[in-house]
């Protein structure tokens, strides 16, 4: 895949990235790059999974507004990557009241961090927000970054997660993934009486909003390329429905009647189909759905049961699992059903498989010892590497960037929580939302 | 309607017989000579007729053709191996049981709910579920119970009956449950 050298993108020059972050449909103003500057003397390898996190000093950005939250945002989405350590800088004496002036360095070389972001938020006559931010090699005292963001005063949030974002795509050459959403069930009551709404949340927990009332039983929920739709999956003791939820006009609709149950459905990348699973006289296949021409094609006829597909990122292929060949394993098949091959052959039942928005890796849920793990795999069912284990981990799905997994995991006591692994397996955290929630989708980068 | 109070008041008493006699007296007059009608006999055939104001009949278990009988005499529910839907040799007399009960009582029509347990991915358990539904929808249909009366769901594994997390509870959560949606007395 593009990219996967991160010593290379990392030397890239300022421009090229700058350019990538339009910021027009967010209510955000333009941006201002400042000129470029050498190439970085620090860098981290995503691909090593950061032994030592990078410590890096995010002080309170100056100005009458906001200055110490969104500081306090960057610090959080760079934490809980598990590849920077914010150190506490409060009592740094350098105030660095102006974004304009350099740092004094050896100030910021005494606590240890190799990095420095600071910035400095002014208010506009109509209220608001410019927002200007400079990342430094503390050691080398050179500027890494100098952007300039304006927004409305309600979108400071966002203004903090794409100088995260620019952060660490400066500092990994990896996308960043913190300026996205992620959907979820959010789970309550007890585990025989289990209520399951249906949520979303920044990415950071931060935002949570609650779109089902719990009168039915809502799960894996899944974004659009655009993250303006989510399907998802309703149970009723009536049957279930596959719902298409548009997030700015609230409308919704189905994906059609069909005779017998419906379920485990994910858009193609380009928005325009969903596959899901339709079960008749006891036999799951998967099905593709058009949406403009409201067509639906039955792709899989095994008697076996065939359900999770999800698309490559280029639409042409897509990954599934099956019992077909005794047990749960993973296949991979032509959009239009032909050509099944399967990928997995290891001990043990494999699920849930995801195609990486990176086309490199599938991830999957896999079952073997009496255990649940979160594992990746190449496309063609190579370099298999679990990442996780407990008695129950499932559903994984990826950041945008592609190196960075959400899914649940349940405890033997119930209640389930929401963590993240990154595709080494050794960064691995609760992810930021407080409650029982279970199912989570991660949406693409917002624009 | 014009019949005697005293009639209507001894009729109410028997409550199979008013339906049949009702019908009878708005049923429009045949013009003409006709037939003579056959004297109608209020409620010829009750099964139950107390002639006097009789004391509750002290209680026997639930009564015949109810939801409470097939669930207490019949059994409601079969259990499965693990990640499988074959109709196991040990459920086959409660299921022989339901379709009999079924056949009895065939104004009844039931949904069958399958159930996984935890020990599998949400998806996956929702198709192992319909697979389990569908083994006892088809073991009842050979036992000579009309398809049409029947329905079928899974709630794959989203209605655990034990919440334990050992092989007791699990096996508890991998069944097959025949609820009754509609004609139960």
């Amino acid at each position: 895949m593009t990219a996967s050298a991160p010593a290379q993108s990392v030397k890239r020059r300022l421009a090229t990235p700058l350019l990538a972050m339009s910021l027009a449909l967010a209510g955000f103003g333009a941006i201002a790059a400042l000129p470029g500057v050498a190439a970085a003397q620090i860098e981290i390898d995503i691909d090593k999974g950061a032994v030592k996190p990078m410590p890096v000093a995010i002080p309170a950005f100056a100005g009458a507004q906001r200055g110490a939250d969104i500081a306090q945002v960057i610090s959080g989405n760079l934490e809980r990557s598990g590849l920077f350590q914010p150190l506490n800088v409060g009592g740094v004496t350098d105030k660095l009241t102006d974004v304009n002036v350099q740092p004094r360095f050896p100030d910021w070389q005494a606590t240890g961090a190799q990095a420095l972001i600071n910035g400095q938020v002014t208010v506009g006559a109509d209220g608001s927000l410019r927002v200007d931010f400079r990342l430094w090699d503390t050691f080398s005292q050179q500027q890494l970054l100098g952007l300039q963001f304006t927004s409305t005063a309600e979108n400071w949030r966002r203004v903090a997660h794409k100088i995260s974002d620019a952060v660490y795509e400066r500092l990994t050459g990896e996308k960043g993934y913190f300026d996205t959403r992620v959907a979820f069930v959010a789970e309550s009551g007890p585990k025989l009486a289990r209520v399951k709404r249906l949520g979303i949340m920044d990415q950071d927990g931060a935002n949570p909003q609650y779109i089902t009332d719990g009168s039915s039983i809502v799960m894996t929920p899944r974004f659009s390329a655009t993250s303006q739709e989510l399907t998802y999956m309703a149970l009723r003791p009536t049957g279930s429905s596959i719902y298409l939820l548009n997030l700015q006009t609230n409308r919704q609709e189905t994906v059609g009647r069909f005779p017998g149950m419906v379920f485990a459905p994910r858009f193609s990348p380009d928005g325009k189909k969903v596959a899901f699973s339709v079960e008749k006289g006891g036999n799951s296949d998967i099905y593709v759905l058009d949406l403009r021409t409201r067509q639906s094609t039955r792709i899989t006829t095994d008697p076996a049961i065939d359900t999770s597909p999800s698309f490559s990122p280029d639409g042409s292929k897509i990954v599934f699992n099956s019992d077909r060949g005794g047990q749960a394993q993973l296949y991979v098949m032509n959009a239009d059903g032909s050509g099944v091959r399967r990928i997995s052959y290891g001990g043990g039942r494999y699920t849930t498989p995801v195609w990486s928005p990176r086309g490199d890796y599938i991830a999957f849920t896999k079952q073997t010892g009496g255990q649940f793990h979160i594992g990746v795999m190449a496309t063609d069912g190579g370099g298999e590497r679990l990442l996780t284990t407990s008695y129950l981990d499932e559903g994984p799905t990826w950041a945008p960037n592609g190196r960075v997994l959400m899914f649940f995991r349940e405890g033997s006591a119930g209640n389930p929580r929401l963590w993240t692994v990154d595709i080494t397996g050794r960064i691995l955290r609760p992810a930021a939302y407080p409650g029982a929630a279970s199912d989570p989708a991660w949406s693409p980068l917002l624009d | 309607m014009s019949f005697d109070t005293k009639g209507a008041a001894r009729l109410a008493l028997i409550g199979l017989a008013v339906a049949s006699l009702a019908a009878c007296t708005s049923r429009p007059k045949p013009a003409g000579p006709a037939e003579p009608v056959a004297p109608q006999q209020p409620a010829p055939e009750r099964p139950y007729t107390p002639t006097t104001p009789a004391p509750d009949p002290t209680p026997q278990g639930p009564l015949p053709g109810t939801i409470q009988d097939f669930v207490v005499n019949v059994g409601d529910r079969v259990y499965f191996d693990t990640d499988e839907y074959t109709v196991r040799a040990d459920a086959q007399p409660l299921l022989a049981g339901q379709a009999q009960w079924l056949n009895r009582y065939s104004s009844v029509k039931v949904r069958i709910e399958g159930n996984a347990d935890e020990r599998g991915t949400r998806e996956y358990n929702l198709a192992l579920g319909a697979r389990r539904a569908n083994a006892v929808r088809e073991f009842l249909v050979g036992q000579g119970v009309a398809a049409s009366r029947i329905e079928t769901i899974s709630f794959g594994k989203e209605r655990p009956l034990d919440p334990g997390t050992d092989e007791t509870a699990w096996a508890k959560n991998r069944n097959a449950r025949t609820a009754i949606t509609d004609g139960a007395r």
